[in-house]
């Protein structure tokens, strides 16, 4: 079965926009959300910059029942759920609950809920501890608590392979779906905006430790210093596309190709696997890299890890071969939740015809990229490339191919 | 703290700890309807008892929780817990 998947319905939460709308009126002019943390006190830490989502307020959207057991990232993501179902024009309750599933990625879990309760274990004791601490952190915990909502009951999961998760979640979707599951609500919202979270990410080595929201995160640039840590991310409706056109849909635009690699074990000096991704990705959607219109990069912001995609790249498209964009330089890296927030904006740039700008980077020629800086660029965009990596070696690559 | 616990502080703990769920109506007469019925799982149940042992200084069997079916049950039994408790 190789049944097309399309997407049809989003449901964002971006530190540079709550709502699809705010997201890309934010976007597509390059307006950023990364500024100083707000959600604790980070004067002490190294790093004191994130992409904070404004505005979202939990008790306005959900059940005062739903608050006490999940975290931040949890609530973001079952508003997010909602608004895709809604854009995607589903009521949930009026489907069968087994032809409907839900895939998530998750790079850490509820890091802030667990905080709070392991605080209230050393200083109080166990009796203080929520009961609801024995689900509300886990890295599958989204996916559940969408599911329980929305009365999903078909296959549903996470996956949990850092920045590049967002990508493999949507894959495993495509997957469910061409073995029949008619839909299924994949993607993914990380928020560890906390000091447990911070101190975690902290020991990456890849934390900027700028602060200067302008300049901290500058992904190709050569003053790239490591990321801006964000929030958020998106969630999207994804159907079998005959089904959807059957039923009417708007159709965003579908998942073409996919591919996941490793890398070599460090120090072994083999090639990183992205550029393989890329190839692989680019095979199975059947699509030569002159007729990709646009790659949304995954922008690590180090020197290393930058030069290695352009590297991939320039291998696959050739010196400035092909458009690329990193619209995450206005929220800082989401991990599982930046990739799925990509393929929005991919799919948003293809109804628009306009490709969202990098901002803050000054690009370093010697990447050879063509990299959309400053200005947003129009553009005809029929098939866009989404790239993400996960720390210890992961890379995702998707194809991502405008309806009709 | 009276040693009386009323369906008044079992609201405001099963607010503070689960919630409540979109349609359930603490303030109408619950007092006989099935704690599942007003959207409260055995963890939503497990949660009001730890609120409920932590603020009145008693300890409640396991068992306790998951035989009171209504709040009339779980009241009746956390008072019958604090008359024990001030013998």
């Amino acid at each position: 079965m190789t049944a097309s998947v399309a997407v049809t319905g989003l449901g964002v939460a971006s530190p540079n926009g709550l709502g699809t709308q705010d997201f890309w009126a934010a976007t597509r002019i390059g307006k950023s959300g990364i500024g100083r943390v707000t959600r604790f006190d980070a004067s002490s830490y190294p790093a004191t910059l994130a992409g904070e989502v404004p505005g979202f307020d939990a008790a306005a959207h959900l059940p005062s029942r739903l608050i006490p057991q999940t975290d931040h990232m949890t609530r973001m993501a079952l508003v997010a759920a909602d608004w895709a179902l809604a854009d995607a024009g589903i009521v949930p309750g009026e489907q069968p609950a087994f032809d409907m599933g839900v895939i998530t990625a998750s790079s850490s879990g509820g890091f802030e809920f667990g905080q709070n309760e392991l605080q209230k274990l050393w200083s109080q004791g166990s009796q203080y501890v929520s009961a609801y601490q024995s689900f509300a952190w886990f890295y599958a915990v989204n996916s559940g608590q969408i599911s329980i909502r929305n009365g999903m009951k078909g296959p549903s999961g996470v996956l949990v392979s850092d920045q590049a998760g967002g990508l493999d979640a949507l894959a495993q979707a495509r997957r469910q779906i061409r073995k029949g599951t008619p839909l299924i609500v994949s993607g993914a919202v990380d928020a560890s905006i906390c000091p447990w979270g911070w101190a975690a990410q902290l020991t990456s080595g890849r934390l900027s430790t700028s602060d200067n929201p302008d300049r901290a995160y500058v992904p190709f640039d050569a003053a790239a210093g490591g990321h801006v840590p964000g929030e958020g991310g998106a969630l999207l409706v994804m159907e079998d596309t005959e089904a959807a056109r059957a039923r009417g849909a708007r159709i965003y635009g579908e998942l073409v190709g996919y591919a996941a690699t490793f890398d070599p074990k460090p120090g072994t000096g083999g090639e990183p696997g992205l550029r393989r991704a890329i190839e692989l990705a680019l095979n199975e959607a059947d699509c030569a890299p002159q007729d990709v219109d646009v790659v949304f990069a995954d922008a690590a912001g180090t020197v290393e890890l930058d030069r290695a995609e352009a590297d991939a790249l320039r291998t696959v498209f050739g010196t400035r071969g092909v458009p690329v964009t990193a619209p995450k330089t206005m929220t800082g890296r989401l991990y599982s939740g930046a990739a799925p927030l990509d393929v929005a904006a991919a799919l948003l740039a293809m109804d628009e015809g306009l490709i969202p700008p990098t901002v803050h980077t000054d690009p370093d020629p010697a990447y050879g990229l063509d990299l959309v800086v400053g200005q947003p660029r129009t553009a005809e965009v029929r098939t866009a490339l989404v790239l993400a990596r996960g720390h210890g070696g992961f890379n995702s690559a998707v194809v991502l191919r405008a309806d009709g | 703290m009276s040693a009386v616990f009323t369906l008044d502080d079992l609201k405001r703990i099963l607010l503070e700890g689960a919630g409540a769920d979109e349609g359930v109506d603490l303030d109408g007469d619950i007092l006989d309807t099935d704690f599942e019925e007003l959207g409260y799982e055995s963890l939503a149940l497990l949660e009001t008892g730890g609120r409920i042992e932590r603020e009145w200084g008693i300890t409640l069997d396991d068992s306790a929780l998951t035989d009171a079916a209504t709040p009339r049950a779980l009241i009746e039994t956390v008072n019958a817990h604090l008359a024990l408790s001030a013998a």
